[in-house]
């Protein structure tokens, strides 16, 4: 609707100037009982899961509008402005009107209104978090609230509780994390002085800089967004600081135990909480799922789809409701709640997202599929080799994967690599993480090899990475919520040898392009790494070109490769491993083997010597 | 039954032990290989296929009981007197039970930690029941797979162990080598997506050879019978003279055509920490005819029932 929403009371809600629409709302005032008009949107059908979702500081429920228009395909979205913010008005006196408390009477005001019978889904950032733990620690909500999002805000007295343990029995670690989070904290002193935070807020601050300091430092696109209220609601909500921080911190609860499951997610690049601040929290929400995402404090504005994603999944697993869930969850096209979470190592990053990986039918590739799969994502398992691709995915549907899928393409056909790009799009949306690991053997000399046996080297090990990260990546800077691409280069990619020539070209070639591409896209939060493996005992070796043999011979090299591989059985799933560590830390080079490690470091030391380890004769 | 349907085939028998005797060659093999007749017809293979039974009945009572809360040590113990109950005095192996990730053998490094240990079962783990009693002077050994509750992935390994039962027995009466047929298995295990585990067991064998033991003293040492043992060892010692061996493992030792005689067979596939195994008595002799050559002593087990209850497509390769 342009120009005007219809607000319940049959009045319209005139739209503030530059406000971003929350399209199709239907926006209505709800009164507390102190005389605070709050406004409040809802949108998608109503009878479906009601989900609320809470702004933090400074921010208007806008802050929400691209999270809450993907939810309300499925569920009644519900946001209101927090009091003094956005269309709500401030109490007065402002002083004392911005306790926890109040805040608890505003939400269950609102909840009543338009969710009287059911317990409603809560999901709050920052301040709204901070609410949001309040919500549901607090008895008198209890039935209200069915489960608990928390995105970049801790409670208070969770907070308070561990200040005090870390300020009360210090050990070094402690002290660090003491440190290390009051240093991020320097905005809550800020804050806290009198009549200048206003002054800021209402001046240039406000008017001009945040859009471009958001945009800068954490790389929110300020199109539309915040909106033309922000002056106000910084300036107003600094009392929410000055009315709770400092007597909760001193004073914290010891009641402060959720009553609903809560989901916790917590972005790894937040310049204000330290990823610290969460742990030992299971003793504070038993039922407790944790979700981590690469992304900075604003992650309602810059990974929505992940968090709509997430939102909906816990939305579903809680809802009491079978049915009604089932008709509301058409993503995916199933309705049925899922299992939550997975167990596998990194399942808190991975949960949920969608992962490709190339070369899937066996080896690395199958073992990557799999590690990804324990930790709950939606995998597709694409190689040319149909009956193994197939297997990949059945097996990986057995151990977790949220979803298993199988592609079968030919990584070095670049018609079909488009196609594939297009089919994962339309399918199953943009993939949170690529594995380019499709390659293949070639070995003997130069001089021996054919310029045939050079193009299929190339075609498949450098023409089907550079297809998958030419493709995959463009899909991501479109998306622009990150992401990430694994390339699986070699350890000859940086170790000469006079066995390997053709295939460490080949794979020396990815590595540089993994480097010079992660640069390129670092702007756009994409991680690139390039994984170095060494000797693996993978079924490489039964594959690999001899060049200059004829078959008897060739077979003689590979059964006698595959022995000495065999022997040195180095498993392909610790790669894997070291694949989804580089995705969480975003490693740049990965050599895997201690081989492929002390190759690296010998190459930096000593490149001489490794020059003439080059000149040995190989064993195969 | 097995033996009820192969009955039959009895009138055959004559010529199979003559026949056995020319092809060894003048190696003069022992017993029970070079006496057997065709299929379920020789007296001695009824002794072998009895005990068999009587040691899958044993793990299917045993697993019946299983609960949660229940060690590996109670389920071995359990194992061991429900057959002493039943006659049994000597081992090939005394009793073991695998719970949970210890049915993929995840982090064995010595085989003292094959051992029942204080694990206790708990709902969805998936366990291994395996025991090789010697009953009348006749040896079984035996590996039963099972889950406390259902297991989608448990149920796909056993599914697909079936393949490898049909390409052991295809290869066999192919007389590939032994080694030839390791690999092979290992291939289709990689090929399957799993990890071959009976790589973990002493000299990674997926079988071994067993026969006849005599009746009376019967220590144990390291939880095998010493007169099992013994049979194993002087095998062994006449294989090494002759160019075959009593283990069927990876390597060069293996590298000769299937022996005469009975084989115990235990492909052991492993998952990510779940695993699964059969292990039963695969009779080869040397007839001509492939049919006879080799065959499983009985196929009225638990693992094939199950496989033909699902209609599952046992001899198909996936």
């Amino acid at each position: 609707m342009s120009g005007s929403e219809p607000t319940a009371d049959g009045g319209r809600e005139p739209a503030a100037s530059g406000a971003p629409a929350l399209e199709g709302a239907s926006v209505r005032r709800v009164r507390t009982a102190e005389g605070v008009e709050l406004c409040v949107a809802e949108l998608g059908e109503r009878g479906r899961p009601p989900v609320v979702l809470v702004h933090g500081y400074p921010d208007s429920k806008e802050v929400w509008s691209e999270i809450a228009r993907q939810l309300a395909a499925d569920f009644h979205v519900i946001l209101y402005d927090v009091r003094g913010c956005g269309r709500s008005t401030a109490p007065k006196p402002l002083r004392g009107g911005f306790t926890l408390e109040k805040l608890t009477d505003d939400f269950l005001t609102v909840i009543n209104a338009v969710s009287p019978d059911r317990p409603v889904h809560l999901v709050g950032h920052d301040w709204g978090s901070v609410q949001g733990w309040e919500f549901v620690t607090v008895r008198r909500t209890e039935g209200r609230v069915a489960s608990f999002t928390s995105i970049s805000g801790p409670s208070l007295d969770h907070f308070g509780h561990w200040l005090k343990k870390r300020a009360n029995r210090p050990t070094p670690r402690r002290v660090g994390q003491l440190l290390a989070q009051g240093a991020k904290s320097w905005y809550v002193y800020a804050l806290h002085t009198p009549a200048l935070p206003e002054l800021a807020w209402r001046g240039p601050l406000g008017r001009r800089w945040w859009p471009k300091l958001l945009n800068r430092m954490e790389r929110v696109s300020t199109d539309d967004y915040p909106t033309s209220s922000l002056p106000d609601d910084a300036a107003h909500g600094a009392w929410l600081y000055r009315d709770n921080v400092r007597s909760r911190l001193l004073r914290p609860r010891d009641d402060a135990y959720a009553h609903t499951p809560v989901q916790l997610v917590t972005p790894t690049g937040d310049a204000f909480l330290s990823p610290r601040l969460y742990d030992e929290l299971e003793l504070w929400a038993p039922r407790l799922t944790r979700r981590t995402l690469a992304a900075r404090h604003w992650a309602p504005r810059t990974r929505p789809d992940q968090l709509t994603a997430w939102v909906g999944d816990f939305v579903r697993a809680n809802e009491p409701d079978a049915e009604a869930a089932a008709g509301g969850g058409t993503r995916n096209g199933i309705g049925a709640p899922r299992r939550l979470p997975a167990a596998g190592a990194y399942a808190d990053h991975f949960g949920g997202r969608l992962v490709l990986v190339t070369g899937a039918a066996s080896g690395i590739g199958r073992a990557t599929v799999f590690a990804f799969a324990e930790a709950g994502a939606r995998v597709v398992a694409v190689d040319r080799d149909a009956e193994g691709a197939h297997r990949t995915a059945e097996m990986a549907a057995l151990i977790g994967a949220a979803e298993a899928h199988a592609e079968v393409v030919d990584v070095a056909d670049e018609s079909a690599m488009e196609k594939l790009a297009d089919r994962v799009r339309t399918e199953h949306g943009v993939p949170d993480v690529v594995v380019n690991n499709a390659g293949i053997g070639l070995a003997g000399s130069l001089l021996d090899t054919t310029t045939e046996e050079w193009r299929r080297v190339l075609d498949v090990n450098l023409w089907g990475v550079i297809h998958g990260c030419r493709l995959f990546g463009r899909q991501m800077v479109e998306r622009g919520q990150g992401g990430h691409i694994v390339n699986t280069a070699s350890a000859a990619a940086y170790l000469p040898s006079r066995s390997l020539g053709a295939y460490g070209a080949s794979k020396a070639a990815v590595l540089m392009l993994s480097e010079s591409l992660r640069a390129e896209l670092a702007e756009h939060d994409i991680g690139v790494s390039a994984i170095c493996p060494g000797v693996v005992n993978t079924n490489i070796t039964n594959t690999t070109r001899f060049a200059g043999t004829d078959d008897k011979e060739e077979q003689r090299r590979r059964r006698q490769a595959t022995r000495l591989y065999g022997r040195r059985n180095y498993p392909p799933e610790k790669v894997a491993a070291a694949i989804l560590r580089a995705v969480v830390r975003n490693e740049a080079v990965v050599p895997v083997t201690p081989e492929a490690r002390a190759a690296r470091v010998l190459g930096r030391l000593s490149p001489r010597t490794l020059r003439l380890t080059a000149r040995l004769r190989p064993p195969v | 039954m097995a033996s009820a349907g192969t009955a039959g085939m009895a009138g055959m028998a004559a010529a199979g032990g003559t026949a056995a005797g020319k092809a060894a060659g003048g190696r003069a093999p022992r017993a029970p290989s070079a006496r057997t007749g065709p299929r379920g017809s020789d007296p001695s293979l009824d002794g072998f296929r009895e005990v068999q039974r009587l040691a899958y009945e044993c793990a299917e009572a045993v697993a019946a009981q299983l609960r949660p809360g229940v060690t590996e040590r109670e389920a071995a113990r359990m194992q061991r007197r429900y057959l002493a109950e039943r006659g049994v005095r000597d081992w090939f192996h005394l009793p073991f039970a695998w719970f949970g990730d210890r049915t993929a053998f995840a982090g064995f490094r010595h085989p003292l930690q094959f051992f029942p240990t204080d694990r206790r079962l708990e709902p969805g783990m998936p366990f291994i029941l395996d025991m090789a009693p010697v009953h009348r002077g006749y040896t079984a050994d035996i590996g039963y797979s099972g889950c406390l509750g259902p297991h989608p992935l448990h149920e796909k390994l056993l599914d697909d162990l079936a393949a490898h039962r049909a390409l052991i027995l295809e290869q066999v009466r192919e007389r590939r080598s032994l080694r030839e047929i390791y690999l092979a298995v290992d291939q289709l295990m990689v090929r399957q997506g799993y990890e071959n585990r009976h790589r973990a067991y002493p000299f990674g064998v997926i079988a071994h050879r067993v026969d006849r033991v005599r009746e009376g003293w019967s220590p144990t040492l390291f939880g095998f019978g010493l007169q099992a043992l013994k049979g194993l060892a002087s095998d062994a010692l006449r294989g090494h003279r002759e160019g075959w061996s009593p283990l069927w493992s990876p390597y060069r030792f293996s590298d000769h055509p299937p022996r005469p005689g009975l084989w115990a067979v235990e492909p052991h596939l492993g998952f990510r920490g779940t695993g699964a195994k059969f292990e039963e008595i695969l009779v080869v002799t040397d007839s001509r005819d492939p049919e006879e050559s080799a065959f499983w002593l009985d196929d009225d087990l638990p693992h094939v029932r199950r496989w033909q209850d699902c209609g599952s497509q046992e001899g198909k390769r996936p």
